[in-house]
């Protein structure tokens, strides 16, 4: 690795960086900008002006913004995001037992998603404009039209009320086995992959098309390339730039889709965990869960953005 | 003479030998798209008046009733007609999404020629600024948003707004960028002309096709974005519903195929594919000229 | 001999996106016999490059054979199925596209992409493919042969990229080598090296060659027989020799007329002398740009041009000589120096400048297609200079758009059409009309016939004459072609790498002595005789390396490239500028001349600025 690759990288890293801190400040704020505060929804409409102050004194809540955004961020970045308004339960815990569930579901969700979505996007954009070609972007434009709640209730429909092969709900303390995981899985990771592999599909076929149009493999073909070679050989290198941000960007949507997909399925997740805390208001559950979600999507860019730096032959000694 | 050709070359030779076809398909699929969109705009205007009874109203004794003469989408899960509900419920979907896409895409491009125009400092602030709202998934935007300010339709309209301007900016922006460091718009500074003759006269006409293309995305992405707050329930209150709060609402008649549940769906699927298939026409056409 | 090639009656057709077919092609005949090399000829859309591809049975994107057959080696490639084209592609035939830098993959090293066909046909192992590659590179005299090819493609030069290319076509052996447009992307002193390199493979070998090309010069050199084309169709087909010297057809003459620039230095020179000592229109004095830190494009560059008077800037591409004209404009700040009209000091960016000032100096991009917004119509475009500079409204301003049309010589019926419905000769006109619509005192054009075909921009660079006598306008020329700038331009400045090396009058740059690189750029220039290639005494074998240079000073730019540099010398000072006899101005240690030349040294000061890099 070079020195201009070095640098490039850091350089993302540092941008990356200052993004998360402009992210951690629109949260903040955001949850902080109403008037009525914690200690009062804590205490309720019979708590006295004395017993107020004393729990404000006692979460902080009595002095000013920024110095409350401090505390905050401090607490953050040492790994501590305070404790639930709802259970006193210390955020890190709750999330901790949550957080490999969710991994787990957007782990089985990019294993099935990205080779699929490579191969359907690779193969339409080698034979675009056939039939092949044609059904698939139909079919891609409908599955990225419609909601994925949408697809979810279909799949629950079909799989588990008229077919009867699935459960409706996804119990995973119940999947000991390879077997009863996969049944576990199924209809969320089916889910989310519907919506995931249309745009990735459609983002690596156009990647790729971008490609074949290039000089260099109408060359190849005139060095007497078979197409295979052609994609295989000359393309694809050169495609893994755009193809890595289409994943990223696509995996980031993931960050969202699993929000809908975890309540259908009632999936012991994050987003479960953050739908409830909204629900209850628990604002310090809400800023840390969101925040947590942000840095999972600028992870994903960086990883992009440094496998396009790294892929690019220009940037190679 | 036509298998002189080489058609296994998949750089060259598909294009031609299915030009005309793909055309006429692609111009097909963009007027179903266009009758689609056309239909739904027209409903969202008209339609409360074409309900036949009071949405709100319970006017069946039957729950998740079935398609009929009388109620022509059936019932839910209160008895209430399904036709009306979907009816009334139009001005939400497509009118609170078409409120927060056009202030998304005023405020993103607006931003984005700013961008553009701007010194390298306002520039980086903003591009900073906005590429840290992208980092936030627009759903968790809207939860953070409803959590803070309970949900309501200006909170709805500005929170989708907030959350698919960036995108708007960022193509705005780049197509800005683009256009600027071409000759004619040198050309112009050259001859004295100022920042708003510049930016009216030579680049935003020329930005205009890719920006309406992002617009109907991003009507899409957003009408997506706000069926499924309604669907968790943190979209539209009862007893006012959009169509994402009517699958919600009736989510109790999927076991017995209730079209309470799935004629709303439809509505979504059938505007949101619309859109989309006359974006995609629109595209493919701009490519070919 | 028997003929190794023979395309009979071919046609090739674009089908259009309402399906109906528009011939490009129109029935070509022609053959060639082994060992020969036969050139295409044409401007662009004469189909040249449509019919060499052909040859390969390929047709690009929406075009497609109708009719006809072409045998090569026995066997009609058009009857061939795909599968059995891929063994003939890059084994019988092989191809050499224009643009190197495009055509290799820039993610593979060159030695896999040079051997790349010969793996694909099997022809032999890799080992012996690596072997045989490094031979080639050795013949076609790249440097470092053993291991060029281990680099990726953007870290060689354009020239030997180029010449790698050739490689890559030859490394199977094919019967038939087809060359397109190979050093059209190149400056002239690469495109003399690799002409060379590619003259003595084919030759070596002996190998039946396609060159297809729009310069009648450079095929001169290559060629055994030309075909002319025009529309797509064959207007000519005639040994090299008969047609230079006596061309059968018009369309031939007139391309033949088109490339000999005519000298236009009519009255202008004696009124340049006449106003010496006035103060010149504009006057750029020791002028610098850097672009990062340290990173000089520009430096120490003073210029005067003198009203109605035409000044060329000439170099190849890097030589900073399109940053000149931008600085001039304030569309590029400098870092040093000043901008003076009429003796008056200009701000150095054009947002500083009044309108007045923005007036009087016009700018004419190269390119027409970018310059001219899309959107709006002609009427438009000229029309906004005219209210804009002139207040001028309503029908007064609709006759004087009108007038402007004739001025360019287009007919008012274009006023409503918009640029994309005009042809690139007729969008460069336009760009010109605009400039003059702003009554300007100087017109500065980069390039402005770089883009368009010979003929095309002859009668461009007519007109612009024609329009100097007309308006009295001045001139500043950008160009790399030293023969069309030396014929039009009163005064002549050459640069390189930054550096300003040689000024003169036009008339000057006929005899030598000049500046080793003025000598070089010369002498690069093809001429339409057959044999110049061998004859030129444009030199660029690599050069004995030398002592190596003193560190931290700034040299002579073209050091690294000069034939006649001296010891001791040049690797250690750096030159002063000195007139030579016949009035050019150098940037060089040498004197050349009998005498001792007087070393004026003009403006002290910059240079012993430079040195203090």
């Amino acid at each position: 690795m070079n020195k201009t690759v070095l640098r490039l990288i850091i350089n993302r890293i540092g941008l990356g960086i200052l993004t998360l801190w402009i992210v951690s400040l629109v949260v903040f704020f955001i949850t902080n900008l109403l008037p009525g505060d914690a200690a009062q929804e804590l205490l309720g409409q019979a708590a006295t002006t004395q017993t107020l102050d004393a729990l404000r004194a006692k979460l902080g809540l009595d002095l000013p913004l920024y110095v409350r955004y401090f505390h905050w961020l401090g607490g953050m970045l040492v790994g501590d995001a305070g404790t639930s308004m709802v259970n006193g339960i210390p955020i890190l815990q709750l999330i901790w037992s949550r957080l490999p569930n969710t991994l787990l579901l957007a782990a089985f969700v990019t294993l099935v998603s990205v080779p699929v979505a490579m191969f359907i996007g690779i193969v339409s954009a080698m034979y675009r404009g056939s039939w092949f070609d044609r059904y698939i972007n139909i079919l891609a434009v409908c599955a990225v039209s419609v909601p994925e709640f949408l697809i979810a209730t279909i799949a629950v429909l079909i799989f588990a009320v008229k077919l009867g092969w699935l459960s409706a709900l996804s119990h995973i303390e119940n999947a000991q086995t390879f077997g009863e995981m996969l049944k576990v899985f199924a209809m969320p990771v089916l889910t989310l992959c519907s919506v995931l592999v249309a745009q990735m599909a459609r983002m690596t076929r156009a990647a790729v098309i971008d490609q074949l149009s290039s000089s260099y493999v109408e060359m190849a073909l005139l060095k007497g390339a078979s197409p295979i070679r052609m994609v295989l050989r000359h393309a694809l290198p050169n495609a893994i730039g755009p193809i890595a941000n289409a994943i990223a960007l696509s995996l980031s949507y993931l960050l969202g889709g699993v929000i809908i997909v975890e309540s259908i399925f009632n999936y012991p997740g994050i987003a479960t965990l953050m739908l409830n805390a909204v629900s209850s208001r628990d604002m310090p559950l809400i800023q840390a869960c969101a925040m947590l979600f942000c840095f999972g999507y600028l992870v994903m860019v960086l990883i992009a953005d440094i496998s396009e730096i790294v892929s690019n032959p220009r940037l190679r000694k | 003479m036509n298998t002189h050709t080489p058609s296994t070359t998949t750089v060259e030779s598909t294009q031609k030998a299915s030009f005309s076809s793909r055309f006429h398909v692609r111009s097909i699929s963009g007027l179903i798209g266009l009758i689609l969109v056309g239909f739904w705009l027209v409903i969202s205007v008209i339609g409360p008046m074409l309900s036949p009874y009071p949405p709100n109203d319970f006017v069946s004794n039957t729950v998740f009733g079935p398609m009929s003469m009388k109620h022509l989408f059936g019932t839910d899960y209160l008895g209430r007609d399904i036709f009306s509900r979907v009816l009334a419920g139009t001005p939400y979907t497509i009118g609170v999404a078409l409120a927060a896409t056009v202030a998304a895409c005023l405020a993103g491009v607006i931003s984005g020629l700013v961008a553009a125009a701007a010194t390298s400092w306002v520039d980086m602030t903003i591009s900073r600024t906005q590429d840290a709202l992208i980092s936030i998934p627009s759903k968790m935007f809207a939860l953070i948003m409803v959590a803070s300010f309970g949900s309501s339709v200006p909170i709805l309209i500005l929170t989708a707004a907030i959350a698919y301007m960036p995108g708007s900016f960022r193509i705005a922006r780049s197509l800005a960028v683009n256009v600027m460091t071409l000759d004619y718009v040198q050309v112009a500074r050259l001859r004295g002309e100022s920042m708003p003759y510049i930016i009216f006269k030579e680049v935003l006409p020329n930005m205009f096709r890719p920006v309406l293309t992002d617009f109907g995305l991003r009507f899409v992405f957003i009408v997506l974005l706000l069926s499924a707050m309604s669907f968790l329930g943190l979209g539209i209150q009862p007893p006012e519903a959009d169509w994402g709060s009517l699958v919600r609402e009736n989510i109790g008649g999927l076991s017995s195929g209730a079209p309470a549940v799935i004629m709303p769906a439809i509505a979504i699927a059938t505007l949101t594919i619309g859109v989309n298939l006359l974006i995609d026409s629109i595209g493919s056409k701009s490519v070919q000229h | 001999m028997t003929e190794l090639v023979k395309v009979c009656d071919l046609q090739v057709a674009v089908r259009t996106g309402a399906g109906v077919d528009v011939p490009i092609v129109h029935g070509a005949d022609f053959s060639l016999h082994k060992g020969e090399v036969l050139a295409l000829i044409g401007e662009s859309g004469s189909g040249k490059t449509t019919i060499a591809l052909s040859l390969m049975g390929y047709a690009r994107s929406g075009c497609h054979i109708v009719g006809g057959s072409v045998q090569v080696d026995g066997t009609d490639l058009l009857t061939l199925s795909d599968s059995k084209l891929t063994k003939v592609r890059g084994r019988t035939v092989s191809y050499i596209a224009q643009s190197a830098a495009a055509a290799f993959n820039p993610a593979i090293t060159i030695m896999n992409q040079v051997i790349e066909s010969a793996m694909i046909h099997k022809t032999c192992s890799r080992k012996e493919a690596e072997k045989k590659a490094i031979g080639l590179f050795r013949e076609l005299a790249l440097p470092d042969p053993e291991h060029i090819g281990e680099r990726y493609p953007h870290q060689v030069s354009g020239g030997q990229l180029q010449r790698l290319m050739a490689a890559m076509a030859l490394i199977t052996d094919p019967i038939l080598v087809i060359l397109d447009e190979p050093t059209t992307a190149l400056d002239v002193t690469t495109q003399i090296e690799v002409l060379r390199a590619f003259k003595k493979v084919v030759r070596e070998r002996n190998t039946t060659a396609v060159y297809v090309s729009h310069d009648l010069a450079v095929v001169a050199q290559m060629a055994d027989r030309i075909v002319v084309l025009k529309n797509g169709e064959i207007q000519e087909n005639s040994l090299t020799k008969d047609l230079l010297i006596e061309p059968k057809h018009e369309y031939t003459k007139s391309l033949l007329s088109a490339m000999k620039p005519e000298s236009r230095q009519d009255t202008a020179t004696q009124t340049i002398m006449d106003l010496e000592t006035s103060t010149p229109l504009l006057e750029v004095r020791n002028l610098e740009v850097c672009f990062e830190k340290d990173k000089r494009v520009l430096q120490d560059i003073d210029l005067k041009i003198r009203r109605g008077s035409t000044v060329g800037v000439i170099g190849e591409s890097g030589s900073g000589k399109t940053t000149l004209a931008r600085s001039i404009v304030g569309l590029v700040e400098p870092s040093l120096g000043n901008i003076y009209l009429d003796g008056e000091a200009l701000n150095a960016s054009a947002s500083g400048r009044t309108r007045e000032q923005l007036r009087r100096v016009q700018y004419v991009f190269q390119n027409a297609d970018t310059a001219l917004n899309p959107l709006h119509t002609v009427e438009d475009i000229l029309a906004r200079p005219l209210s804009f500079y002139h207040g001028m409204k309503g029908q007064k301003r609709r006759d004087r758009v009108a007038e402007l049309l004739s001025l360019v010589h287009l007919p008012d019926s274009i006023a409503k059409r918009r640029p994309t419905e005009l042809s690139g000769g007729q969008k460069q006109r336009i760009n010109l009309a605009r400039a003059l619509a702003a009554e300007p005192d100087i017109i500065l054009c980069d390039e402005v016939t770089s883009a368009l075909d010979t003929v095309v921009g002859a009668a461009i660079l007519e007109l612009m004459a024609d329009l100097r006598q007309k308006l009295k306008v001045s001139y500043l020329f950008i160009s790399h072609d030293i023969s069309m700038v030396q014929a039009i331009c009163d005064e002549v400045v050459v640069l390189y790498s930054g550096f300003k090396v040689e000024q003169g009058a036009g008339e000057s740059f006929k005899r030598p002595p000049f500046h080793p690189y003025t000598q070089l750029l010369i002498d690069s220039v093809p001429e339409m005789k057959q044999g110049w290639l061998e004859s030129t005494g444009a030199n660029h074998e690599a050069l004995p390396k030398i002592a190596p240079e003193k560190a931290n000073v700034v040299l002579c730019p073209f050091l690294d490239r000069c034939s006649v540099r001296i010891e001791g010398k040049c690797n250690q000072v750096i030159p002063a500028r000195k007139k030579l006899e016949k009035g050019n101005q150098i940037f060089c240690h040498h004197s050349f001349s009998n005498q001792k030349a007087q070393e004026i040294e003009v403006e002290k000061q910059p240079i012993s600025q430079l040195q203090s890099v």
